[in-house]
Order: structure tokens, then C-alpha cells, then sequence
């Protein structure tokens, strides 16, 4: 790999900056992404908005999976000193999986239905590092361990149908960790799970990106989740960064659509009836 | 008080499994009652169940003082009425809202459709703007405002509502939760509602049940759960993991 030599005393894992993704349609150019400029360090950062904000598409063009007819272009998209635009197609693909990995939100839909569980790991294993099927296999079932699988022989054997949300998204994570990433793009990964299992897997993250270090964007609609986890928060709202602020500031936010956002969810022993509803501006989105 | 609805012993088996294992419950008439537990409680199930959507294995139901058989009948489904979790699911993706409307009305013979279809669109905020529009040209919030127009049509009196703003975003979570209250006050309507966000559900509900592994856990009321009154460790467990992520 190609990294940068003094990445030690470079703090930015990763940089963005006036980040655009704009896609042509039929009636015209949809901007869903219109100048995002933020700077990760081996950090947890939140991206937070709502359907449409453009976090998802944030997320997707720094992994490199905007949907072909997009474009993507921005000053400057590094990833530890590597201009993620100008590399040929299959470096960005060595990079993907590899040194930059992703989890999706519905375990359901992100893994593949027709192969088991261990095969879908070892395959991410094995595209990127030379080992051998049994030491793939080893290592699939010491990271099914590592995400809290308790059996991991038997999951191991399991198609994603068989296992439940929680444990299909400990998969999906074990996947996504195996090949020792360096930063992880988590897109909404809890948002189908229930609560108390959200927590597990939400543990499991915390830990496994603080052990190894790793730079992570978790991208959600749950400002409150994402602040409770996150170190720093980006707030974007149709295709924009309208705040960004450390999570512990959060009660301290300047923008209406942030505190729309906070005051909007119904919470255990406030009563708000009804509950304050956002009232968009067009400015914000100006 | 009357009971709107009066489970007892409710048993729900697929082939050897038992989604419910004889769940008691009752709901009071012009009551929200809410259901809260994990995927897999059986807290859908018994929505279901009440509906004829899954099949009773034991136990009685009764609804408005009327006994459930096996089968329901036209009147019953004009009594209560549900709401799903997602509103992309729940709609016909080939009709227009105009026709969504008419599917209730035509099924019961309802002469006043047309009075009937501009008040359900009204009283969901949603106009008439919207009544030849197909689903897919709407957006999650106003698909599940028709969803709500369309049980709110044949005007039942219980409305079970599955998960109703899960599938939302938070801001538009909190018009349908409004606009949910606001029905139910007007039209003094028993709500039976899922949830697994305790925020929710005590936000909107009186009393509610907690449920896991197809079983109740135990019951409270809205305020037994604000002051943290609980006998449960397991509710005890769904309170903490309500309040978000703390780093250990």
C-alpha cells in the first residue's frame, strides 16, 4: 500500500473538501451532495440528517460507491495522503474492503442471501490478503468471536436468513473488521436493530474501533444516538453542512435545524404534547 | 370502564413455534395502550392475532364485547382497523390514493365515497392535492398519512397501529405521532399500539405492556415507567438502553 510515510505526525486520516455529488436526471441535475468539507482524524465523527440530507451519498462517494451515472468531485478528497479521485479504478477497489471498509444499515439486504455467513467473511479475507482457506477460516471465526458471536462455528455455517438482526449485522461488522481497516464508514448501522441489541452491536463498534484505532464516520438520522457515541458531530441538511460541533456541545447548538432535530423525538419523562414539529426554512437550504 | 378489547390465554403457534404464549391483556375503551419489547416478542403478533392476520391457537379474544371465532366478519373489520410499520409496504404501488381510499369503501359499500375521501385527506393533513398522486410520488411521511386516511375511512373505533413511525424520520416522526393524537382525541378512538421506543410509548400511551420471548413481562402504567417504578429487570434493561449509548 501506498500511504503516506509521516502519517504519524499528519493528524487527518482522512480530508474533505467542498466534497459535490450530482446526479442527472430526467427532470434535471439533482445535487445531493453541494460542498461538505470536514477533516477526519483517527476519531469518531457523526454524520447526522434526515432522509435526503445527503449524509448516505457522503458516505458512498469517500468508500467510492456512488452509483455510476453520478459525479463526484471535490478540492480535495484524501484519504492518508492518497488523492481517492485520481487513483485508477482498482487501486480505489484495494483500498475499498481493505483499508476502508463499510457497514450498511439492513443486514438483510447488505449480505449476501445465497452464501453462508463464514464464506462471505473468508471471501473479504481472502480478495485482500494471501492466506490459506484454513487460516481464513480460523480468522473468520476469531472475529465472529470478536463482534460477541457465541457460537461461532455454527454462525459460521448459517445463511444470513437464519440468524437475527443483531447477529446478522455482528456478521456483517466481523466482515467489514476482518481485513484491518483503518477507517469505517458505518452507515446507520444500528438503525434496524432494536434497542438493547443496538447497544450490543453499538459496543462492539466502540470497542473494536478504539482497540484498533481506527478513524470512524457513523452516519445516522439519530442525533441523539450519534452524539451519546460520536466524538464530533456534522450536521447536514439538503446536501450541506449546516453545523458542526463537538458532540459534548451539542446542548449548545446554534442552528434551528439542530435543535428542531433534538427537541423533535419524544423523550422519557418530558412531556410535550403535541410534540414541536421542525419548521423548515428555505434559507437552510440556500 | 368498558374493555375494548379482553385477550385471555392468547396462544399463536407456527408449526412448533409459539409466537405467544398465553398473553392476557386488556385494553379499556378510549384507552392507548402500548405494546413494548424486541422483534420477536410476539408484540406484533398479537396485533395480528387480534386481526385474524395470524392464527389463534388458544385463548379468547373478545372485542367490543363481542367474542372473535376464527373468522371475522365485515363488521368487525369496520370496528377495528390497523396501521402498518411501512408505509413503502403498505400501499398499493399501482394505485392511485383515490383508488387506495376506495378499496375500504367499496369492500364495506359505502355510498359517500367522495364525501368520505376528501374528509380522511383532510383530517390527515395531506388535501386534496394529493388524491390522484401514486404512492410512489409521495414521501414516507405523507404515505403513512394516507395509510392512517384509509383505516381512519370506515371510522373504527379501535385502530391498532404497528410501529406506525418507525420507518420515519425523526421530524416527520413527530407530525404523525401529533397528528395520531389528534385523531384519537377527536374521534375518541382506543389505540393499541406497538413500539419498540419506550420514548414512544409513553409518549403516547396511559398503560402499557411489556413483552419478550412471546410473553408479558409486566404491566405499567406511562408514569410507573417515567418514574423508573419497575419490577423488571428486563424493563429495567430496555429503560437504560433507551437512554442511548454510555461509554463503559
Amino acid at each position: 500500500m501506498s500511504g503516506n510515510p509521516d502519517k504519524q505526525s499528519k493528524g487527518a486520516l482522512l480530508e474533505v473538501d467542498d466534497l459535490r455529488v450530482t446526479f442527472p436526471t430526467r427532470t434535471g441535475i439533482v445535487q445531493a451532495v453541494r460542498g461538505v468539507s470536514f477533516s477526519l482524524g483517527r476519531e469518531r465523527l457523526g454524520i447526522v440528517g434526515e432522509s435526503g440530507s445527503g449524509k448516505s451519498q457522503t458516505g458512498r462517494a469517500i468508500m467510492g460507491v456512488t452509483p455510476p451515472q453520478a459525479q463526484v468531485s471535490a478540492k480535495k478528497l484524501n484519504f492518508d495522503g492518497i488523492d481517492l479521485l485520481s487513483i485508477s479504478p482498482g487501486q480505489r477497489r484495494a483500498l475499498r474492503g481493505n483499508r476502508i471498509a463499510m457497514i450498511l444499515q439492513d443486514p438483510k439486504y447488505s449480505l449476501d442471501p445465497v452464501m453462508t455467513i463464514g464464506r462471505q467473511i473468508v471471501e473479504t479475507l481472502r480478495t485482500h490478503e494471501k492466506v490459506g482457506k484454513a487460516e481464513a477460516r480460523e480468522r473468520a471465526l476469531e472475529m465472529l468471536r470478536a463482534v460477541q458471536i457465541r457460537d461461532p462455528a455454527r454462525v459460521f455455517d448459517l445463511h444470513p436468513h437464519e440468524v437475527s438482526g443483531g447477529m446478522g449485522q455482528r456478521a456483517m461488522i466481523a466482515m467489514m473488521l476482518i481485513a484491518g481497516p483503518e477507517l469505517m464508514i458505518a452507515d446507520e448501522p444500528t438503525s434496524a436493530l432494536d434497542v438493547t441489541v443496538q447497544l450490543d452491536v453499538l459496543n462492539i463498534l466502540d470497542k473494536l474501533v478504539a482497540e484498533r484505532g481506527m478513524g470512524l464516520i457513523f452516519i445516522s438520522h439519530d442525533l441523539r444516538l450519534v452524539s451519546s457515541f460520536c466524538d464530533r458531530v456534522v450536521v447536514m441538511y439538503a446536501g450541506k453542512v449546516v453545523e458542526q460541533l463537538k458532540a459534548s456541545e451539542l446542548r449548545d447548538a446554534q442552528h434551528p435545524y439542530t435543535r428542531g432535530l433534538l427537541n423533535c423525538m419524544p423523550r422519557i419523562g418530558f412531556e410535550r404534547h403535541p410534540l414541536p414539529v421542525l419548521d423548515r426554512k428555505p434559507e437552510w437550504a440556500a | 370502564m368498558t374493555a375494548a378489547i379482553t385477550i385471555e390465554g392468547l396462544e399463536v403457534v407456527f408449526d412448533r413455534f409459539r409466537a405467544l404464549k398465553g398473553v392476557d391483556l386488556e385494553v379499556r375503551e378510549g384507552e392507548s395502550y402500548g405494546l413494548v419489547g424486541e422483534s420477536g416478542s410476539g408484540k406484533s403478533t398479537l396485533l395480528r392475532a387480534i386481526t385474524g392476520l395470524a392464527p389463534a391457537a388458544g385463548g379468547t379474544i373478545t372485542v367490543n364485547g363481542k367474542a372473535l371465532g376464527k373468522t371475522r366478519d365485515k363488521a368487525f373489520y369496520r370496528d377495528v382497523q390497523m396501521v402498518f410499520q411501512d408505509p413503502y409496504g403498505s400501499l398499493h404501488p399501482r394505485q392511485t390514493v383515490d383508488r387506495l381510499l376506495q378499496e375500504p369503501l367499496a369492500i364495506h359499500g359505502i355510498a359517500d365515497g367522495e364525501k368520505r375521501i376528501e374528509r380522511a385527506l383532510d383530517e390527515v393533513g395531506l388535501g386534496k392535492g394529493f388524491r390522484f398522486r401514486y404512492a410512489h410520488q409521495l414521501s414516507g411521511g405523507q404515505r403513512q398519512r394516507v395509510a392512517i386516511a384509509r383505516a381512519l375511512i370506515l371510522e373504527p373505533s379501535i385502530l391498532l397501529l404497528d410501529e406506525p413511525t418507525s420507518a420515519l424520520d425523526a421530524s416527520v416522526q413527530a407530525e404523525v405521532l401529533n397528528l395520531l393524537e389528534e385523531v384519537r382525541r377527536r374521534r375518541k378512538l382506543t389505540f393499541l399500539m406497538v413500539s419498540h421506543d419506550l420514548a414512544i410509548i409513553t409518549h403516547m400511551c396511559e398503560r402499557l405492556m411489556v413483552m419478550q420471548n412471546g410473553e408479558a413481562v409486566e404491566t405499567l402504567t406511562a408514569s410507573q415507567l417515567i418514574g423508573h417504578r419497575v419490577s423488571e429487570d428486563y424493563t429495567r434493561n430496555l429503560l437504560r438502553a433507551s437512554e442511548g449509548f454510555v461509554r463503559v
